[in-house]
């Protein structure tokens, strides 16, 4: 690395004669390896050192007026010429303006880079500028083509960064764009990479550019295409169509191969993935239902204002974030952390008031139940547009739930599989606090037989109000993983009410497990379903399915047996 | 249930509305001497998130003009129903507003089904009414006036602008919306405008969803896989209302970029943007006649007066705002002009009038009860606000019957004399459609 930037800077020939006087024979490939690389280093130098004579320091300026045009033509070519120029300050201006930093003054035309709020320096030389009125400069504007190119740019300044991720990155774009004139960098690249990850994806990405060059040798592209078949995802299969649409004869014949195989093993990993998202969607629907099971499924309480108790879940999930971003930014990827805790104790005891409140003068009267929580229900949701207002409001993802990794040809998501992850998790204690605690063998007794359980001395009432705020609160954490993948809006709760019940009837009322199994089966059946018949059609085949199981099987999938059901 | 519904909604409302109705009742009192004019904007239920808005900057304009003198010498005064998101209420209070409060127009209606629902209300009772949101045209009454964008004002010149060299020379489309008829309508358009245009039909593919979706993995799956054949893919999403925040979140998560699959939202705007962390989100785009970040004088104007009145400075704008500071304007010349609020009367001086947009030109009101309206392309920025990337070279006029519509192409709408028809066909020389 230190000999390159010596070359770079300008002392080539100094180099030559120290390396020579090595003759040792075992040495001797790794020595033309050397002499090679130098070879080409020197020539890249010269190169550079041509390119930044003619961009003399007083031709800096016209030379980076593309920027101040204010059209996006002017600002892609500058990129590109700029990538090239081997300017010092090609790459911090790049990053400025993919970074939204690089502003131009529209009197003087003079280019800054934002460094701080009201801290600027000057594009052509990087020396600090004061006395900046921040109001009257303009912003380098960006679009699509722009970012494009820009990527590009970068990926090939940063292609030899020290930062391996960086590296990488840089790799990947070289892969995505597969642009002919970063070829030779990768080449060099890819002679000094040690790090195995980063080696496979600059290969990956010379031999994309290889199998599209139609001036490289046959043998070339074809072991190229042999080794992005070998990658087999989807920008790979975006590789191969694009070439088998541009060549012929062996070429394309090896690319349609290559397609076909690909196809099949996307194919079968996209069965794969869907039951992936089935298991997923499932998940998602084991939260929503798993604190109705509770208060419908055991109680006995059709409770109609369940839906808001996830949306109040996740509005304090909202304030919580809200409050960290303004008084300890440095807390946010905790913020979901404390959110969930939280969301339990709010909606638990907001459950309870209505309770004690509403649902302990109707119990036994199920009508009226039902119409007295959707008015609740409606009650809820006014109040918190009054309190919020009417708009979502922004719940951010913590950088752990951010993004996605590969597994195989399986795309997952972070954000999801955590969600999977934690709706497990809060059946298992569910579970536990069920069968292990006194509270839940106390809450099972008045389930199965309220008369005798309060004969035996257990305060039923109670239990009642315990019951429910557990059941709320359970709901109030749902809202905290909900809030990650939809709308916090006052309408959040109300898309989930009647899948919520929906999975407890089918789940079997009363039963904890069956609205397990229930969540994950319709979960599953409505993924694979909606390949093949779209979203819409899917949802109603899969209630006429439950109308029709319902008839069958009245009690659901799980059905309690015994006295209790009598009760 | 419909009934039970209905029933907890009125009970649970009346609190909220009679405190509504209890003050305008109080003002009609004291008032004989003022304008009136109707609010019908959904305050509660689902459409509240974008409705709300719309009542707030009524509310403002009239202040406005209040303090300009009102019109015609006499103050102009608000009248505020709430039709709760459900599409016959819209009826029952529009029919309200007319006939009880005697209001001389009618600002209002957010989804095409609210606005089909009030239509014979206001044709049976002759009174106006201003529609502000962008739809899928097909239709012009006498008694609206469309103040939002038809198709050939937002969607088309957003597939043309993909399809050029500055928006990535797309190839290859998803058509991906929810399923109710402003979508499917525009999506038919778009089909036989890309298949005039040479797309084939394998390159298209058409995706519906039902309304609130939230499980949005397998189709943005799908548009991966579309989007992996080597051409250059777009998504023009016509998704509405609250499933936008999950599919972009999703979008953001399965890392779809803007620059490898855009997507073109005709329904995304400033305000649901609001609700989402956009920094995943650059570069993906909408397709309006206004966004905020416009820098015009006119808009900055505006957006200080917004923020000044709802004491909220971050409070953001949004186009059917815009359409409905238009529609004001509009109404305020035309009454002037006319020299009344006679309904007929102002109908008649309505065509023609112009008054400024915030986008730096004039917007006229023309024969077909649609306005002019200049088109702009905008990408996503990471501060939720929509910087213009592209517009048209000035304004375009709306056709409501679509040219690439069986049924349509025929029809055209004329409401001065002598054709004063909506659906004047002229291949039979009739007025009444097909």
């Amino acid at each position: 690395m230190n000999k390159r930037l010596e070359l770079v800077s300008g002392e080539p020939s100094r180099n030559l004669p120290i390396s020579s006087h090595k003759t040792q024979f075992a040495t001797f490939s790794i020595f033309s390896e050397a002499l090679a690389f130098l070879a080409a280093l020197i020539v890249m130098s010269l190169v550079s050192l041509f390119l930044s004579g003619a961009v003399r320091a007083d031709e800096q300026d016209a030379f980076l007026s593309g920027f101040t045009t204010d059209k996006f033509a002017d600002t892609e070519k500058t990129i590109n010429t700029l990538a090239v120029s081997g300017l010092p300050m090609a790459a911090p201006i790049l990053e400025a303006l993919a970074g939204d930093r690089l502003l131009f003054d529209p009197e003087s035309k003079a280019l800054l880079i934002r460094k701080s709020e009201s801290q600027f320096i000057a594009a052509i030389d990087g020396h600090i500028e004061d006395a900046i009125e921040a109001d009257d400069l303009k912003k380098v504007r960006v679009n699509n083509a722009v970012r494009r190119a820009l990527d590009a740019a970068l990926g090939s300044l940063t292609l030899m960064s020290p930062d391996p991720a960086k590296r990488l990155a840089a790799a990947e774009s070289a892969y995505k764009s597969h642009d002919p004139a970063t070829l030779d960098l990768l080449q060099q690249a890819i002679e000094k990479e040690n790090d195995a990850k980063v080696k496979r994806m600059q290969l990956a990405a010379r031999a994309a550019i290889q199998a599209l060059d139609p001036q490289a040798s046959d043998s070339d592209r074809l072991s190229a295409i042999d080794l992005i078949k070998a990658r087999g995802d989807q920008d790979a299969l975006g590789l191969l169509s694009k070439l088998a649409a541009s060549s012929e004869g062996a070429m394309k014949a090896a690319a349609e191969s290559g397609i076909g195989s690909i196809r099949a093993t996307l194919a079968l990993w996209g069965n794969v993935q869907n039951i992936w998202y089935g298991l997923s969607l499932g998940s998602v629907l084991l939260l929503a239902a798993i604190g109705l099971a509770i208060t419908f499924g055991v109680m006995g309480i059709i409770n109609m204002a369940h839906g808001e108790m996830v949306m109040i879940g996740a509005y304090t999930t909202y304030v919580v974030q809200d409050l960290i971003r303004t008084k300890i930014p440095s807390l946010f990827d905790y913020s979901l952390l404390i959110a969930v805790p939280l969301a339990f104790v709010v909606t638990a005891i907001i459950g309870m008031l209505i309770e004690r409140v509403v649902i302990r003068y109707l119990y036994g009267r199920p009508l009226e139940t039902l119409l007295a929580t959707f008015g609740l229900s409606l009650v809820l949701q006014q109040a918190v547009r009054t309190i919020f207002g009417a708009n979502n409001r922004e719940v951010g993802a913590p950088s752990f739930m951010a993004g996605s990794f590969e597994l195989g040809g399986l795309v997952i998501t972070y954000g999801r599989m955590w969600i999977i992850i934690f709706a497990l998790m809060v059946f298992a204690i569910l579970q536990l606090v069920l069968r292990a605690t006194s509270f839940g063998l106390r809450m099972r007794a008045v389930t199965q037989n309220r008369k005798m359980a309060s004969a035996m001395g257990i305060d039923t009432n109670r239990i009642d109000a315990l019951a429910f705020a557990l059941g709320s609160g359970i709901a109030g954490m749902a809202g905290v993983a909900l809030s990650q993948i939809d709308n916090v809006s006052p309408n959040l709760g109300q898309s989930y009410i009647i899948d919520s019940f929906m999975v407890v009837v089918f789940g079997g009322v009363g039963n904890l497990w069956g609205t397990l199994v229930g969540a994950l089966t319709l979960g599953v059946a409505n993924k694979v379903l909606e390949p093949f018949i779209g979203a819409v059609l899917g949802k109603i085949v899969m209630l006429v399915f439950i109308i029709m199981f319902i008839q069958k099987r009245p009690r659901g999938l799980f059905a309690l047996k015994g006295r209790a059901v009598e009760a | 249930m419909s009934l039970t519904r209905r029933n907890m909604l009125l009970a649970s409302g009346a609190a909220f509305a009679g405190a509504m109705t209890m003050s305008s009742i109080g003002a009609l009192a004291q008032s004989a001497n003022t304008i009136k004019i109707g609010i019908l904007h959904s305050l509660s239920g689902t459409m509240a998130i974008s409705e709300t808005t719309l009542k707030d900057v009524m509310l403002m304009l009239i202040e406005d003009q209040n303090k300009k003198g009102g019109v015609l010498g006499k103050k102009l005064e608000a009248v505020v129903v709430d039709p709760a998101s459900d599409w016959p209420l819209f009826a029952e209070k529009a029919r309200q507003l007319i006939s009880k409060d005697k209001v001389a127009a009618t600002f209002g209606c957010w989804t095409s089904v609210s606005r089909k629902s009030v239509l014979p209300v206001f044709e049976e009772l002759n009174s106006i009414l201003f529609y502000p949101v962008q739809y899928e045209g097909e239709e012009s009454q006498r008694n609206v006036f469309y103040t939002g964008a038809a198709p050939n004002q937002q969607a088309i010149p957003a597939v043309d602008y993909l399809m050029s060299k500055d928006g990535g020379e797309v190839k290859r489309w998803v058509l991906a919306g929810t399923d109710y008829v402003y979508p499917r309508t525009t999506n038919k358009i778009l089909e036989a405008y890309l298949k005039s245009k040479g797309v084939k039909p394998e390159d298209i593919m058409i995706n519906y969803t039902p309304f609130g979706h939230s499980d949005w993995q397998t189709i943005v799956a799908d548009i991966k896989k579309f989007g992996s054949s080597g051409k250059k893919t777009a998504v023009v999403s016509t998704i509405n209302g609250d499933a936008n925040v999950p599919f972009y979140k999703e979008l953001a998560n399965a890392g779809v970029k803007a620059t490898d699959i855009p997507v073109v939202a005709f329904s995304v705007g400033e305000e649901e943007l609001a609700g989402l962390d956009t920094k995943p989100l650059v570069g993906h785009l909408a397709a309006w006649n206004y966004f905020q970040s416009v820098d015009t004088p006119a808009n900055k104007a505006f957006i200080a007066r917004w923020k000044a009145f709802t004491k909220n400075p971050k409070r953001t704008t949004n186009d059917p705002m815009e359409a409905h500071v238009i529609g004001f304007n509009m109404w305020v010349k035309a009454v002037e002009k006319a020299g009344t609020i006679d309904t007929d009367a102002v109908i008649d001086a309505m065509i023609g009038i112009a008054v400024p947009n915030l986008t730096g030109g004039y917007s006229t009101m023309m024969p077909n009860h649609h306005i002019t309206k200049p088109v702009l392309i905008g990408e996503i920025q990471s501060n939720g606000q929509i910087s213009t990337v592209w517009e048209t070279d000035g304004t375009v006029v709306a056709q409501e019957w679509s040219p690439y519509l069986e049924g349509s192409r025929d029809l055209i709408a004329d409401w001065r004399k002598p054709l004063n028809c909506g659906n004047f066909n002229i291949k039979t020389g009739k007025c009444g459609g097909a």
